[in-house]
């Protein structure tokens, strides 16, 4: 029971009449680094706010580190770190400058050395001076990152920290967020990118404000029941567009040199590429990818809708 | 939808006693923590200074005001433009034209026709036609009292006042010219009227105007720049993130206007020194003692500011809301308008805002030589107003987006 450091049950908020959240349980155990997934508007943000004291939720209940998130969101404010979705420092202050706000506020017995300590950790150090507006999307995503672990907290909570950053930036923030990871940080992380959801520990999916799957990546791909087939050869294209209306073929994607079918029964897919006029292509069957998993459960959602 | 729903009902009390015991649980972070506060007060005071344009406008404006209403504004007007309307030019007519012209209120122009002088007078090139009656200095001779009529634009009244209110005295002007048989027996007096124009002998409207205007000037540079602080957090987007930081909404509050007390003492100096220098304005009253009242002044103003921030969702509801406070600030306080010239429901209303009682007091101190005990009436409805905002912008603070 200790070791759970975020544990809800039943969270629930609206919006005017629009529920977002709708009876969300979640559970994360310390150190883990645990992957939040789902459409846009599927409640993510919603629901991290709701962790981190900014939001009151209207019914449910629950701890995060300990604390009760309906009574005592001070305490966890103080232990977690939070890093928004929008960029959301001081533009007219310099990298330093936000830091420095940040120390001081979360009390740090010895601001500056905390600050300078983060910046090298971040590489940071050499944008030390310059105006947070002026950085470019990528350093101030790195600048919120620095801001968001300043403090030594317990439990990180993340939203879509890597969104527009490029690759290399993207692998060094999650080499570090594993670093991290590995002190006993415990992560909760948004994304919509499928390689750093396979990075996580455990993966949860949203929709409609409602945990759907969770469990470690490879499970949730093994136990989606999707099938997949693929073939290679040129002018697939054309290919793709006709399957796509094909009966018993849920989606295909051309991947560079290969096309890529799904979908649910095996008999209903395997009939459908034998009759359409690209049965000569050389088809095989492939384990299905997070993306296949993810992509089918939107468009289930978006039928349900 | 229901009209009534008691699990909705229920829900919503639910939500508002939570966010009532929040507020109670939270009080186990340190009340006050000066190094919280001043983290935030550093960052406001960087942004501050970040901005150009703010910081020209918090010299520039008060100077700006203080010279354009010092020298433009006066509330009585000498050298109106008038005309006169006469058939023949007699002797009596001249003498009563150079009496109208030694108050000093006309600049006499002789008018040709009636049509003339009602043109000019509509399209306000004249404000006053002067119609001498025909045969005027026979009429006078033989003692019939004839009617001179003076139309005046009084679609102004603030212009034509003083001007109109000189003539009566004209009455006597042409006793010299009399024969001595007409000449009035001045009828014994039974009481004279002496009036003293106190404070402000010349009746000069700057030492009116220039008081006021430090107080209206004070209300730009806090209402109007506070009112935005909150809002301003919300539509950049920062605001999460101050929320998601451990701080007391006390802190936030305080270092928002505290930068701006600093600004509101420099400009009030600077009005000071250039008014006394400029203008002539005399300081009767202590300076120390100005100062606190302004303190007290800015405080309650900063307090409206960020009450009204905290209240609007964005800056456009804080701008109304602004314009909503300020113009009866203008008009009820006394510093446009006479404040016991208004029915007694509008003096009601004045007497809530600062700015009425700020205005007495800088009155009182530059121009009477008030002292402490003359200016208490002034200030406890001051700290009063301060009191009271600073109490409801603490209770509609929010720690969360909803
Ligand atoms: N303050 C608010 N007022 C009204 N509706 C809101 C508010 N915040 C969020 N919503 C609505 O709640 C729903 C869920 O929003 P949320 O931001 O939690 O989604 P998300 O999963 O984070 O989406 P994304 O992937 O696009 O970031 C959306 O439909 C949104 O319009
Ligand atoms: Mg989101």
């Amino acid at each position: 029971m200790m070791n759970l450091v975020i544990d809800v049950h039943g969270l629930k908020k609206s919006f005017g009449a629009r529920r977002v959240v709708d009876g969300l349980d979640l559970q994360v155990k310390a150190g883990e680094i645990c992957g939040f997934l789902g459409a846009n508007g599927s409640g993510k943000t919603t629901t991290i706010r709701m962790l981190c004291g900014l939001l009151l939720p209207d019914g449910g209940s629950g701890t995060c580190l300990g604390h009760d998130i309906m009574r005592e969101a001070v305490l966890i404010r103080r232990e977690a770190g939070y890093m928004t979705q929008t960029f959301s420092y001081y533009e007219d202050l310099t990298v330093s400058e936000n830091l420095d706000l940040v120390a001081n506020v979360y009390q740090m017995p010895d601001p500056r050395e905390s600050v300078t300590g983060i910046m090298d950790r971040m590489g940071l150090t050499s944008r030390a001076g310059q105006l947070t507006g002026e950085l470019s999307g990528g350093w101030k995503q790195r600048l919120a990152l620095a801001a968001c672990v300043l403090h030594g907290p317990k439990l990180l909570l993340l939203d879509e920290p890597t969104a527009g950053v490029d690759a290399k930036a993207r692998r060094d923030f999650w080499d570090l967020i594993h670093d991290m990871a590995g002190e006993g940080l415990t992560v909760l992380v948004s994304t919509h990118y499928m390689d750093e959801a396979e990075r996580c520990n455990r993966i949860v999916y949203l929709a409609n404000g409602r945990i759907v799957v969770q469990g470690r990546a490879y499970e949730v791909s093994s136990r989606s029941g999707i099938i997949i087939f693929e073939a290679a050869g040129s002018d697939l294209d054309a290919a793709a567009r006709q399957l796509r209306r094909t009966k018993g073929i849920e989606a295909a994607a051309v991947f560079g040199h290969a096309l890529r079918v799904a979908g649910t029964e095996r008999t209903a897919l395997e009939k459908a590429i034998r009759s359409s006029e690209y049965a000569a292509l050389s088809w095989h069957e492939t384990e299905p990818r997070l993306e296949d998993v993810f992509i089918h459960m939107l468009s289930a959602k978006r039928d349900e809708a | 939808m229901k009209a009534f729903s008691y699990k909705r009902f229920m829900t919503l009390l639910r939500k508002e006693w939570l966010q009532i015991t929040q507020r109670k649980k939270r009080r186990n972070l340190k009340a006050f923590s000066f190094k919280r506060f001043g983290a935030l007060l550093r960052k406001e005071w960087l942004q501050i200074i970040r901005d150009p344009i703010t910081l020209r406008f918090i010299i520039a404006l008060p100077m700006m005001q203080l010279f354009l209403f010092g020298y433009a504004v006066n509330t009585d007007p000498k050298n109106l433009p008038a005309g006169v309307l006469s058939v023949n030019h007699s002797k009596y007519e001249r003498s009563l034209l150079a009496a109208l012209k030694n108050t000093g209120y006309y600049d006499i122009a002789v008018l040709s026709s009636e049509a003339e002088a009602e043109c000019a007078l509509a399209r306000g090139e004249l404000l006053f036609v002067i119609s001498i009656p025909p045969d005027f200095d026979r009429s006078v001779d033989r003692g019939e009292a004839p009617a001179i009529l003076i139309d005046a634009d009084a679609s102004d009244p603030i212009a034509v006042a003083n001007a109109t209110a000189a003539l009566p005295a004209l009455s006597a002007a042409l006793d010299r010219d009399l024969p001595p048989i007409r000449q009035a027996q001045a009828p014994a007096q039974a009481f004279q009227i002496i009036v003293h124009a106190r404070y402000n002998p010349e009746r000069l409207t700057v030492l009116n105007v220039v008081p006021g205007l430090i107080v209206i000037v004070l209300i730009f540079s806090t209402l109007f720049v506070t009112a935005l602080s909150m809002t301003r957090e919300r539509e950049r987007g920062t605001l999460e993130n101050l929320l998601a930081m451990p701080v007391r909404p006390i802190e936030v509050m305080l270092a928002k206007v505290v930068p701006y007390i600093a600004v509101g003492y420099l400009q009030v100096v600077l009005i000071l020194i250039a008014a006394t220098l400029v203008f002539q304005l005399p300081v009767r009253g202590s300076v120390l003692l100005l100062l606190m009242a302004l303190g007290l002044f800015i405080a309650g103003n900063l307090a409206l500011g960020i009450t009204i921030s905290i209240l609007s969702a964005n800056q456009m509801q804080a701008v109304q809301f602004v314009q909503f406070t300020f113009l009866p600030q203008i008009f009820l306080s006394g510093f446009m308008f006479p404040f016991k010239g208004m029915p007694a429901w509008a003096q009601w209303v004045g007497e809530i805002f600062p700015t009425t009682h700020a205005i007495r007091i800088v009155r009182g101190l530059l121009l009477k030589g008030n002292d402490f005990p003359d200016i208490v009436p002034e200030i406890w409805p001051l700290a009063l107003f301060t009191l009271a905002a600073m109490a409801i912008a603490t209770w509609f603070y929010r720690e969360t987006l909803d």
